[in-house]
C-alpha cells in the first residue's frame, strides 16, 4: 500500500504536537460521532507497481484492438504523429492548474492563445475560446448562445447531427425548459430545407452537422441563408479534418462553429477525453462560454497572455454566467494544436484527400458486391451508408472473425436502422480496402451473413 | 460631491427625471467599488422594463454588476460612446449615464436625496 | 529572462514540413465533390520542420509551472501529485474505438464498472456514473438528476435551489442552468450555516441544497445532521459538491452525512492531473432513489460479461457524447487499485494534517479568521501591520512566485476579504511544509517593513504583472499577421 505522503512516523509526531492535538483523529472531532464510518472502505488492498502491471496487463487482454477500423460514426482513426504524444507528455503542461496566475503560466497561456488561432484559421471566425468538454457539449452550451442571443426558447436541430449530439442538446434543453424539433432529411440525405422553413416559427437558431452523421456533405450555405431569412442564428458542427478540403463555416454565414476536436490528434481512448471546440463571430463574443485567453502587455510593455472577459465566467458572475463550465479539455486541445503545428496547411489537405479517394475506394468494391447499394446518391466525404439485404450485425460478427472491425450497425444508435455506416481514413491502405471487400464477398457467397 | 439634482437607488443607481423620461447612471460610488471598468452591456432601444428589472450590465475585470431599474418603461435611447470608452464612467459616473428611458411609473418611495444617498453609503461601510 | 517568446505562427517558413504521411495507393479520382463546396483556399496553418516544433512547445513547457515543478498549495484545486503509473496505464487504452462491440472491450468495461462501484463505496451512495467530463459537469448532471426526481412524483413546483454564500461560483451557475432560481443564505458567524436562515430558506418550493462540506473555508458543517433534515423535512434534496472530498476520504462518507446525489472531481481527489484546465472528470454518485434517472448508458455485469445498458427509460438522456472521460478514469483506477482501503483513508489523514500544520505555523504571522482544527484547507489574509502599509493578498502571491511557489488560492471564498485559501493535500513532505512556511513568514516580515518589495513582484518570471483591464477593455484573443 502506498499513498505517496512522505511522512514518518516522527515527522507526523512534530506536526501533531506542531497543532496541538494527541492524534489524527483529533483533527476530525468537528465529524458528528455518529457519521464517523467505523470500518475500512470495501475497495480492496493497495497493490504495488508491479502488481498494478499485471493486473492491467490482464485488463488490456480482454480487449480487442487488433481489428482493423473501419469504422467512424464520432470517433475517427487517423494518424497521431509521435510528437502530439510526446511532447503533450510534457509535465510542466499536464501537472498545471487552469492558468489563474500569469506570470508563472505564460506557457500555457500563449498555448491557449495559440489553440484559438489555430481554431479560427480552421472555421474562419473572429474567435474561440479555449475548449469545452466534447462536440456534444459544445452543441449544448452552442444553443444556450442561441437563445441568449436571440432571447428566444425554440431551437432547430438537424436530423444530421451525430443522434448523441441530439440526444445531449435535448437533455440540456428540456431542464430549460426549451422546445427542440428535429428537421428530417430529404432522400438525399440532406437536412430538408422545405421542413426548416416550416417549423422555423420563434426559433432562435439551427444546428447543422458538415459532413452530417451520414457522411453526406450538406449544402450548408443554403442552411445558413434560410436561418438567417428566417430570423434565427445558424450554427455549423464540423468535423475538422474535412476543412482541409471543404468550405469553412466563415464562408457559408455560420454564426458559430463548432464539433469534437478528436481527429486532431487525439487517441480514441474509448470515446474520451477528446475536446468541443466553439468559434464564432466578434458579435457573439460576450455569449461564448468558457476559458479565453487574450494578448496584453506587462508594465515594461512586454507581449503577455492572459485570461480575459472572465466577467462572462462562474467564478465572476455566479447564476449569470453564461455557462457553468470551469474545467475544460484543455490537454487535448493544446494535443491538436500540436498537431496541426506538426501537419500545416499541407497536411490537413492531404489527410481530407485521402480520406476522400479512399472511402470513394471502398465505397465502389462494396456496391460492386451482390445485395449492397448506397443509400444516398450525395457527395460524401469520409463515411458513406449501406443498405443491404444481409443483417447488419450478423455481417459484422462475421467480419469481426475475419479481423475487420466494419462499418457501425446504425440499429445500435438509432432505433430501427438496418443501414451500416462505414469509414475510411488515410490509416486504412489499398490492401486493407482490398481485403475487406474479399472478405464482405465471401461473407456473402457463403451465406453467413 | 453627489448632485442634488437626481435621486438614487439603495443599488447605487443615480435617476435623473426631466419631465416624463428619466436618465439612470450608476453613481460613483458605484464605480469606485467596481474598479476599472471594460465593458458595459446596454439594453437596445425599445426594450421595455418593469420596476426591478436588470437592464445592464457594467464589468470590471475581477467583477460584473447588474444595474436595475426604478422606472418603469422604455429605452429611447442609450449612451453608445460607453461601448468603445466604458472607462468614462470611471472618470465621471454622473456625467455618463447608461441609457434614457420614457417611464409610465417611477416608485418615488424607494429613492433617495442626495444627502440620503451619502448617509446611506456611509452606513454600508 | 524577461523575453518574449515567438508565436507559433510567427515561426512559420513556407515550405517547411513536419509530416510525412504514406503515398495515396487508390485510383485518384476528379469531381468527387461539386466546386461549390470546396473551400478555393487553404487553411492558413503555420509551416514548420519537426524541430522546430518540439522546440517551440519545449520552450512553452519552460515558461509554465506544475505541481512536478513545485509546491502548489491552491486551495479547493488538491494539487496533490500525479502519480506516474497513471500516465502508463492510461496509455493502454489509446486505440479503442467507442463504438467497438461489446465483447471486444470487457477489458475496459471492467474499469469502469469496477471504478463506479469503488467510487460509490467511497461517497456512501448506491450507484455512481461516470459520464460527465469535470466538475461542474458533474454538478450539472446532479442537479438535473434531482429535477428528473421532482418531476417524477408529479412535483413540478419546486423552482429554487439553495446555495451558501461561501459556495463556488459552479453552484449557482450549475443550477442556473439546470432551469432553478438561486436562494443564497449566509454563513454563521462560525462559517458553517446558519440554520435559522436554513430554515428561513426551505419550503414548498425547495427542490435542493447544494452544499460543500467541508466548506470553502475548510471547515467541517458541525450541524450537517440538521442541516440535511431540514433540507428533507422540506421535500428537498441535497446536493454534495464533491470538490473537497480529499479531506474525509474514508473518515465520513457524503451519503452517510444524508447527502442524495454528488459528483466527484477524479482531477482533484483521485490524482488524475489537471491538464492546464481540463480534461477532468466528474463522476456523479447517488442514492437508490435517484439510480432510475442516472444519464445512459449504464455499465451493467451479467452472466454473459459486461454490457452497456441503454434501456433506461427514466434516464434524463446523456450529457455527452459516448461514455465519460475515460483515460482519466483509467488514471483514477489505477490511483485506487495502487492504495486501496487503507491508503485512501491516511491520504484524507494526511491531507488534513498537512493544512493544520500550515495552520499551527502561521497563527500569529496571518490573520486566520476562522482559526480552529480545520479540514484540507484553511483561509489566512495579510495582518494588521502588512494591511496598513497597503500589502495585498495579491502581493504576498506575486512575491510567492519569486520564491518558486505557486501561490494559494486568491480572492476566494469571497465572504472572506483579501482570502488566501491555501490547501497543501498530503503528497507534500513537512521539509516542503516547512520551507513555505519560512518563506510565508519571510513575506509578512517584509510587508510590516519594506512593503515596495511586495508591490513590484514578481521580477523573476518572463512578464511582470500583466495589464488585465487593457485585455478586457480592448480584447485581442487570436494572432493576426
Amino acid at each position: 500500500m502506498k499513498s505517496y505522503v512522505p511522512h514518518t512516523e516522527n515527522e507526523r509526531r512534530e506536526m501533531l504536537e506542531s497543532i496541538g492535538v494527541k492524534s489524527i483523529d483529533e483533527l476530525f472531532s468537528d465529524v458528528p460521532a455518529s457519521l464517523l464510518l467505523k470500518r475500512r472502505l470495501n475497495i480492496g488492498e493497495g497493490m504495488s507497481e508491479v502488481e498494478i502491471r499485471k493486473a492491467f496487463l490482464e485488463l488490456v487482454n480482454k480487449n480487442r484492438t487488433d481489428l482493423k477500423v473501419f469504422r467512424g460514426a464520432g470517433a475517427y482513426n487517423h494518424y497521431i504523429p509521435s510528437l502530439v504524444l510526446e511532447l503533450s507528455a510534457r509535465s510542466e503542461l499536464y501537472t498545471a492548474y487552469t492558468p489563474y496566475q500569469a506570470e508563472m503560466s505564460q506557457g500555457m497561456l500563449q498555448a491557449i492563445f495559440e489553440y484559438q488561432t489555430f481554431i479560427c484559421r480552421l472555421t474562419g471566425l473572429d474567435v474561440s475560446n479555449a475548449s469545452v468538454y466534447d462536440g456534444a457539449t459544445a452543441a449544448a452550451e452552442a444553443m444556450v448562445m442561441m437563445l441568449n442571443a436571440t432571447r428566444k426558447k425554440k431551437l432547430l436541430l438537424s436530423a444530421g447531427l451525430h443522434p448523441e449530439v441530439i440526444e445531449t442538446v435535448k437533455t440540456y434543453a428540456h431542464s430549460i425548459g426549451v422546445e427542440i424539433v428535429v428537421v428530417p432529411l430529404n432522400e438525399k440525405g440532406m437536412t430538408d430545407i422545405a421542413q426548416l422553413k416550416a417549423n422555423a416559427e420563434g426559433f432562435a437558431g439551427l444546428i447543422a452537422q458538415n459532413p452530417n452523421f451520414f457522411g453526406v456533405i450538406e449544402d450548408m450555405k443554403a442552411l445558413a441563408d434560410c436561418a438567417h431569412e428566417l430570423g434565427g442564428l445558424f450554427t455549423a458542427y464540423v468535423n475538422p479534418i474535412a476543412l482541409g478540403m471543404l468550405k469553412r463555416p466563415a464562408d457559408y454565414g455560420a454564426d458559430i462553429a463548432i464539433g469534437d476536436g478528436q481527429p486532431l490528434g487525439v487517441p480514441m481512448s474509448f470515446g474520451g477525453p477528446y475536446f468541443g471546440f466553439m468559434a464564432c463571430t466578434n458579435k457573439l463574443i460576450r455569449n461564448l462560454p468558457g476559458r479565453i485567453a487574450g494578448q496584453t502587455e506587462d508594465a515594461e510593455g512586454n507581449r503577455a497572455f492572459v485570461l480575459t472577459l472572465q466577467a462572462r465566467e462562474q467564478h465572476i458572475r455566479r447564476d449569470k454566467a453564461s455557462s457553468n463550465i470551469c474545467s475544460n479539455q484543455m490537454l487535448c486541445a493544446i494535443m491538436a494544436s500540436i498537431y496541426m503545428a506538426v501537419m500545416g496547411k499541407h497536411g490537413i489537405k492531404e489527410v481530407a484527400e485521402q480520406c476522400l479517394q479512399k472511402a470513394h475506394y471502398l465505397a465502389d468494391g462494396l456496391t460492386q458486391i451482390k445485395g449492397f447499394k448506397l443509400r444516398y446518391a450525395s457527395p460524401f466525404f469520409h463515411e458513406f451508408v449501406t443498405d443491404c439485404e444481409y443483417d447488419a450485425e450478423k455481417l459484422n460478427d462475421a467480419l469481426k472473425a475475419k479481423g475487420f472491425m466494419g462499418g457501425l450497425p446504425l440499429g445500435r444508435v438509432i432505433k430501427g436502422e438496418h443501414g451500416m455506416l462505414w469509414c475510411v481514413t488515410e490509416m486504412n491502405s489499398r490492401q486493407d480496402i482490398d481485403d475487406l471487400i474479399c472478405a464482405v464477398e465471401s461473407i456473402v457467397k457463403e451465406g453467413l451473413a | 460631491m453627489t448632485p442634488t439634482d437626481r435621486k438614487y437607488t439603495k443599488e447605487h443607481e443615480w435617476l435623473l427625471i426631466e419631465g416624463n423620461t428619466v436618465k439612470i447612471g450608476i453613481t460613483d460610488h458605484a464605480q469606485e467599488a467596481l474598479g476599472e471598468i471594460v465593458f458595459v452591456e446596454l439594453p437596445g432601444v425599445g426594450d421595455e422594463f418593469e420596476i426591478g428589472d436588470s437592464f445592464a450590465t457594467v464589468e470590471s475585470v475581477k467583477a460584473a454588476s447588474s444595474i436595475y431599474t426604478a422606472a418603469k418603461g422604455k429605452v429611447i435611447e442609450i449612451n453608445e460612446k460607453l461601448d468603445a470608452e466604458p472607462e468614462a464612467i470611471n472618470q465621471d459616473a454622473y456625467a455618463n449615464y447608461l441609457v434614457v428611458m420614457e417611464f409610465s411609473e417611477i416608485d418615488e418611495s424607494q429613492l433617495m436625496s442626495a444627502a440620503e444617498y451619502d448617509e446611506f453609503v456611509k452606513s454600508e461601510e | 529572462m524577461r523575453k518574449e517568446y515567438n508565436l507559433i505562427f510567427e515561426r512559420s517558413i513556407e515550405g517547411h514540413r513536419a509530416y510525412d504521411l504514406p503515398n495515396i495507393d487508390v485510383p485518384v479520382l476528379d469531381s468527387l465533390i461539386p466546386s461549390e463546396y470546396l473551400s478555393e483556399t487553404d487553411i492558413p496553418l503555420p509551416e514548420l520542420a519537426e524541430i522546430d516544433v518540439v522546440r517551440h512547445y519545449t520552450n512553452l513547457s519552460r515558461r509554465n509551472f506544475g505541481v512536478d515543478n513545485g509546491f502548489y498549495p491552491l486551495g479547493s484545486c488538491t494539487m496533490k501529485y500525479n502519480p506516474k503509473i497513471n500516465e502508463e496505464t492510461a496509455k493502454l487504452f489509446n486505440n479503442i474505438h467507442p463504438y467497438a462491440d461489446q465483447d471486444c472491450v470487457q477489458g475496459a468495461l471492467h474499469i469502469m464498472a469496477h471504478t463506479a462501484e469503488m467510487l460509490a463505496e467511497i461517497a456512501g451512495m448506491d450507484a455512481c456514473c461516470l459520464q460527465p467530463a469535470a466538475g461542474a459537469h458533474g454538478e450539472l448532471t446532479g442537479i438535473m438528476l434531482i429535477k428528473a426526481y421532482h418531476e417524477s412524483r408529479n412535483d413540478f413546483d419546486r423552482k429554487i435551489i439553495i446555495v451558501p454564500d461561501a459556495a463556488h461560483g459552479t453552484n449557482p451557475a450549475t443550477a442556473a442552468m439546470a432551469g432553478y432560481k438561486i436562494k443564497e443564505i449566509k454563513s454563521a458567524a462560525d462559517g458553517g450555516i446558519d440554520l435559522d436562515a436554513l430554515r428561513a430558506a426551505v419550503g414548498p418550493d425547495t427542490a435542493g441544497l447544494m452544499l460543500t462540506n467541508p466548506s470553502t473555508l475548510g471547515l467541517f458543517e458541525k450541524n450537517i445532521i440538521e442541516v440535511a433534515r431540514i433540507v428533507h423535512d422540506a421535500g428537498g434534496l441535497l446536493y454534495y459538491d464533491g470538490a473537497n472530498l480529499n479531506a474525509v476520504m474514508g473518515i465520513v462518507r457524503p451519503g452517510d452525512m444524508g447527502f442524495d446525489v454528488m459528483h466527484i472531481n477524479l482531477h482533484k481527489t483521485f490524482s488524475t492531473p489537471h491538464g492546464g484546465g481540463g480534461p477532468g472528470s466528474g463522476p456523479v454518485a447517488v442514492k437508490e432513489k435517484l439510480i432510475p434517472f442516472l444519464p445512459k448508458p449504464v455499465v451493467k455485469r451479467t452472466e454473459n460479461g459486461y454490457v452497456l445498458d441503454y434501456d433506461r427509460p427514466q434516464s434524463i438522456g446523456r450529457v455527452k457524447n459516448f461514455y465519460g472521460n475515460f483515460s482519466v478514469i483509467v488514471r483514477a483506477y489505477t490511483y485506487l487499485l495502487s492504495l486501496g482501503a487503507d491508503g485512501i483513508r491516511e491520504a484524507a489523514e494526511n491531507a488534513v494534517l498537512n493544512a493544520n500544520y500550515i495552520r499551527s505555523k502561521l497563527r500569529g504571522v496571518y490573520d486566520i479568521p476562522y482559526d480552529r482544527i480545520c479540514m484540507h484547507e484553511f483561509v489566512a489574509t495579510p495582518n494588521e501591520k502588512m494591511r496598513a502599509n497597503h500589502v495585498t493578498t495579491m502581493d504576498v502571491a506575486k512575491s510567492l512566485i519569486d520564491r518558486g511557489y505557486h501561490p494559494p488560492t486568491i480572492y476566494f471564498p469571497l465572504i472572506v476579504h483579501e482570502a488566501m485559501m491555501i490547501e497543501p493535500t498530503e503528497t507534500e513532505s513537512k521539509a516542503t511544509l516547512d520551507a513555505f512556511i519560512e518563506v510565508m513568514k519571510q513575506l509578512a516580515h517584509e510587508g510590516e517593513t519594506n512593503p515596495e518589495a511586495l508591490h513590484n513582484a514578481p521580477v523573476t518570471t518572463p512578464i511582470g504583472r500583466p495589464d488585465d483591464v487593457k485585455a478586457a477593455r480592448m480584447p485581442i484573443v487570436k494572432f493576426c499577421e
